[in-house]
């Protein structure tokens, strides 16, 4: 498995007057809290850039801070469509880990989960980050066997996954009926403990008060229309803001990838889908663990407002509407009452749906493209939230050196060519 | 929830449905020619449109008999049903048809098109 020395960067929040600190909350409460600085500027997009990230959610965000506070390179805009977070990064189900099975993907989803237990104190920000666990349970001895290949896999990288057996999981998760006479008897699990969640919207709000802090432009409201390009080398692009120039576009837009290729005329394996999730009425602490269950097919965590999360796989068909068929929600609770039947006295009260972007690998795509100074971020599919940090600092290494680091290269567009494929659909420790 | 009307069977629930992806791909019938660039483009490659889209869908639970079916993936509207083997009718379908990209491609230049058949 590769791996990078983590560089955190030092540039960001050098100014102490614009830290949030407990003094600040004691200074900002004298003043009935009517005089907080605002978290970033709301900027009008200039005639030229070094460099244009595309899309406003975590990993583009994350992409733009880590090309300032890293490689040094401020004069830069993200250019959001809607609002910040408003896509994927504040419609998943927050769930954090990296027991992937296969090395590439150990290696990233590893290096993002050191930078998140480091994020807060980064960002200057609560990202809220609590590494609760993600419990993968099992209901047969095959898929009992399955994991621990799996668990195995996942040591021999250095990464943390423990076997639990039925009283393991029963003391850890007390609500869980571990009889062996039902439809679904609880078998064993594996555990990530360094695993957990984190708020998505901070994360989004994190990064973009922290890279503005460094100079970055954030600019929402802005639809980008078109790519301009001399030759094969990117110029500009085009949004419905006037035109913007610059040679380094980075393209981070999750399910509407395929529409910015489209404009360069570059072909990606990404189908985009809806995703779905739902959380029920607030109730006591009763789940403090991510539990997951491939069998039944769906996630389930408690927010800290005491929501219960639900989540499971994509819809069937391709679609651009953030919506979804109704045939998923009712599978996904009849799932979570296979597992938790207290759950069916619940009241459901939020539905949704994100438009994910699924690779034929369900692997990302990191890499440059053939057209020169176009950079592509996508093809996470259903799992990347959890990415978040890792994605951007590999991506804005990508960027300003023009070349893919250890991590980053086996996720290059190439892959589909020479069919080093990386096939985490059955070995990413959840279906798709 | 679609409401799908099977060619054979009517109006069912999407739930009795399976969906097959991207109708009217042609297989290159001179792979070994072929470069991998070019080959991946039939193998991976994907048209992936915000607007009208052909695919082929498969009654699963029902007569497990394929078609053709035109839709809007923003809007979730079916503009057409159609027999596997044949072209889109209606405008919206011919034009998907020709604004998918593999038109264009070079591997498609030397694959066979789908042959239409008499119904």
């Amino acid at each position: 498995m590769a791996k990078l020395n983590i560089d955190r960067g030092t540039r960001a929040f050098t100014r102490k007057s614009k830290r949030y600190s407990i003094f600040s909350i004691a200074k900002n409460a004298a003043s009935y809290h009517q005089k907080w600085q605002q978290a970033w500027r709301h900027a009008e997009p200039k005639s030229t850039y070094d460099a244009v990230i595309i899309g406003g959610g975590g990993h583009g965000l994350a992409t733009a801070y880590y090309l300032a506070n890293i490689h040094g390179i401020t004069n830069i805009a993200v250019i959001e469509k809607g609002w910040l977070g408003g896509g994927n990064t504040g419609r998943n189900t927050t769930i954090i880990r990296s027991n992937y099975m296969w090395d590439e993907s150990a290696a990233i989803y590893e290096h993002a989960l050191k930078l998140w237990e480091g994020l807060s104190q980064d960002l200057n920000f609560n990202v809220m980050f609590s590494q609760r666990g993600v419990l993968t349970i099992s209901h047969s001895e095959h898929e009992l066997k399955g994991m621990s290949r799996r668990v195995h896999a996942i040591r021999l990288n250095g990464i943390d996954s423990d076997i639990l057996s039925p009283s393991e999981i029963k003391k850890l998760v007390p609500t869980i009926n571990i009889d062996p006479n039902i439809r679904y008897p609880v078998m064993g699990g594996f555990i990530q403990k360094r695993a957990g969640t984190a708020r998505h919207d901070a994360v989004a709000w994190g990064y973009a008060r922290a890279a503005d802090e460094l100079g970055v432009d954030i600019i929402q409201n802005c639809e980008v229309t078109g790519l301009r390009r001399n030759g094969n080398q990117i110029t500009g692009i085009q949004t419905t803001k006037g035109f913007v120039k610059t040679s380094k576009v980075g393209c981070v837009v999750a399910g509407h990838s395929s529409i910015i290729a489209d404009m360069a005329n570059i072909r990606l394996p990404i189908t985009s889908r809806p995703l779905q999730a739902i959380v029920s009425e607030p109730i006591k602490p009763i789940l403090d663990t991510v539990i997951m269950s491939n069998a039944v097919h769906m996630y389930i965590s408690q927010s800290d407002k005491g929501e219960m999360v639900l989540g499971a796989g994509v819809d069937k068909y391709n679609s651009y509407a953030q919506t979804g068929s109704w045939t998923i929600p009712e599978h996904m609770v009849a799932a979570a009452i296979d597992l938790f039947p207290f759950l069916s006295q619940l009241r459901m009260l939020r539905q949704w749906g994100g438009i994910v972007d699924t690779c034929p690998d369900a692997s990302p795509i990191i890499s440059k493209t053939d057209v020169k100074g176009l950079y592509f971020n996508c093809g996470w599919g259903t799992g990347g939230f959890k990415a978040t940090p890792g994605s951007g600092h590999v991506f804005a290494d990508l960027i300003a050196n023009d070349r893919p680091n250890p991590i980053a290269l086996p996720f290059g567009l190439k892959r589909f060519e020479t069919g080093y494929l990386i096939d985490e659909h059955g070995a990413a420790g959840v279906a798709h | 929830m679609l409401k799908i009307k099977c060619p054979f069977c009517g109006v069912r629930d999407e739930s009795e449905f399976s969906c097959g992806g991207e109708a009217h791909i042609a297989r290159p019938t001179t792979d070994l020619k072929l470069t991998d660039k070019i080959f991946s483009e039939y193998l991976f490659m994907k048209y992936n449109p915000k607007g009208v889209f052909l695919e082929r869908w498969c009654h699963t639970s029902g007569c497990r008999r394929w078609f053709n079916l035109a839709r809007d993936t923003v809007s979730h509207e079916i503009i057409e049903i159609y027999p596997m083997g044949v072209f889109p009718k209606t405008v919206k379908g011919k034009k998907a048809y020709q604004a998918n990209w593999r038109r264009k491609s070079k591997y498609e230049a030397v694959s066979k098109p789908a042959k239409r058949t008499k119904k």
